[in-house]
């Protein structure tokens, strides 16, 4: 463990000293602000709106810094060579695959923790409310689904050439997973043989991720806490499917010449 | 002296994509011994399998057949790894780090406790001429000195055995004493120092024997002082006439 917590603790430094986190939230809060500081037909439900844009804001956000500061963790490793001396270590691959995921999903949790406050903030200034276990349950899942797109991204980091085009199809596909993931299974009822059964295998083979996504209407509409055991569960079930890409990234990494 | 490093029939082959000849092989039924203490020159033009070999050493490659035995154990074990120090060619290590914060990295994957690494990060620093710049990023370094910031990773563990893939490649006049007299210093303390240069005045300069790797196969091996001895004549002359390039 002590070797993985090590690569992690790179990563996190990275993250820290690099522009885009920073960017990326000074935007998000100038938006936001800038959108709260108006008071459209005087309309006291606004706040909704309002609410509805900065967690939109917050989970594109948080999207992009999952997969690009993932995206170039082991393309960046190999191109700059360091990738040589770090395994020329008492260091595994395995232990580098997941010291990598550890760092990456630290950050996100970083990142969440900043944006979430930022929202609470922004929220309890309009409503004078401070719903925390809402608030908790909607950022944790979002954690655990950032858990899954940083595994996911991983692999990809190892399956695509070029950082970039592992970051654009890893955007397009969790996009697509998170706007119309949840619709396939009644597309498929709808089309003839054998699609249908190919787009129901798709439907229950890709990670559900819309669920934490919904979470959003949770706190956009004031909507009274979900069960513990259904976040549980939920969160279990991303978890297998982070680890199912994990498992995945070592084998693909363990076969790979570093050189 | 022990043997340190033990390489016995190793053979290296490459799937390529051309049908005519689907395998390619790197190195050829390569045998060769390094002692403790010496510094052991790895010669040969570019392509002849110096850094293929190296690759094997250190577990990124496998081995087609053959095996190479470091401190007795074979390489594809990872504890195996816990007494060299490595130096690749032509790394630039995180720039976002200090020279200072990387060593600790390091030092944490070898499992030093903290107080011994603060103790080694220092000797290591002092010893590459990097003590003052310790705490700047190690983006703002120079190529000499991102290269001795990579010397001194490779010393962070106090490793029997160094592993130096053409350390002064890339680098001014200047750099390369730095670098060779690092090397010489390690000799001094009577580490074992495995290294590939192209730079023969140095290599006859700091090498106790050398091998001469040509297209995979082994092509002269032997103290620096009885190959010149036998050929009559300088490293590079033999250098030359044992990959067989005429005058």
């Amino acid at each position: 463990m002590n070797e993985i917590f090590a690569v992690a603790g790179v990563v996190i430094k990275e993250l820290y000293r690099r522009k885009d986190f920073y960017v990326l939230f000074i935007l998000t809060v100038v938006i936001c602000l800038i959108m709260a500081s108006v008071n459209i037909y005087n309309d006291n439900e606004i706040i909704r709106y309002i609410k509805d844009l900065c967690l939109l804001l917050i989970w594109i956000s948080s999207l992009v810094i999952a997969i690009t500061t993932t995206a170039r963790q082991i393309p960046a490793e190999r191109e700059q060579r360091t990738l040589l001396p770090l395994l020329a270590k008492p260091l595994s691959r395995t232990q580098l695959i997941l010291g990598k995921f550890l760092g990456c999903w630290l950050v996100c949790g970083l990142v969440l923790v900043c944006f979430y406050t930022f929202f609470g903030a922004l929220a309890a200034s309009r409503e004078h409310a401070w719903p925390l276990l809402n608030y908790f349950q909607a950022a944790f899942l979002h954690w655990v689904m950032l858990g899954v797109v940083i595994a996911l991204t991983l692999l990809g980091s190892l399956v695509f050439a070029a950082p970039s085009s592992n970051a654009t199809i890893c955007f397009v596909f969790v996009a697509a997973i998170l706007c119309v993931g949840r619709y396939l299974d009644m597309v498929a009822l709808s089309l003839a043989e054998p699609f249908r059964s190919i787009l129901l295998a798709v439907y229950f083979a890709i990670p559900h991720l819309e669920i934490p996504f919904g979470m959003r209407n949770l706190i956009v509409h004031d909507w009274p806490l979900i069960g513990w055991n259904f976040i549980g569960l939920d969160a279990l079930y991303m978890l297998a499917y982070a680890a199912v890409f994990l498992l995945a990234t070592c084998l693909v990494f363990r076969r790979k010449a570093v050189n | 002296m022990p043997t340190i490093l033990a390489i016995q029939n190793l053979r290296v082959e490459f799937p390529t994509r051309d049908r005519r000849q689907p395998v390619k092989v790197a190195v050829k039924n390569l045998t060769l011994s390094v002692n403790a203490g010496e510094v052991f020159g790895f010669l040969g033009p570019n392509g002849a399998g110096k850094t293929t070999t190296m690759n094997v050493m250190l577990g990124f490659n496998n081995a087609t057949s053959g095996d190479i035995l470091l401190f007795g154990t074979s390489v594809r074990q990872p504890i195996a790894r816990q007494r060299i120090g490595y130096l690749p060619e032509m790394t630039y290590y995180y720039k976002f780090l200090t020279a200072e914060e990387l060593l600790h990295f390091y030092a944490r994957l070898f499992r030093i406790p903290r107080a011994e690494a603060e103790r080694r990060i220092d000797v290591a620093l002092k010893l590459v001429e990097l003590d003052h710049a310790r705490k700047r990023l190690i983006k703002t370094y120079s190529k000499g000195m991102q290269q001795r910031v990579g010397l001194a990773q490779a010393l962070i563990n106090n490793p029997d055995l160094l592993i130096l893939d053409e350390p002064t490649s890339g680098l001014d006049p200047l750099g390369r004493m730095k670098v060779r007299q690092i090397i010489q210093r390690l000799k001094e303390e009577g580490k074992t120092v495995f290294f590939s240069s192209h730079e023969m005045g140095e290599v006859e300069t700091i090498c106790d024997r050398v091998a001469i790797l040509h297209e995979g196969e082994l092509r002269a091996e032997g103290r620096v002082s009885d190959l010149i001895a036998k050929h009559q004549c300088n490293l590079e002359q033999i250098f030359l006439r044992v990959i067989g390039y005429q005058n």
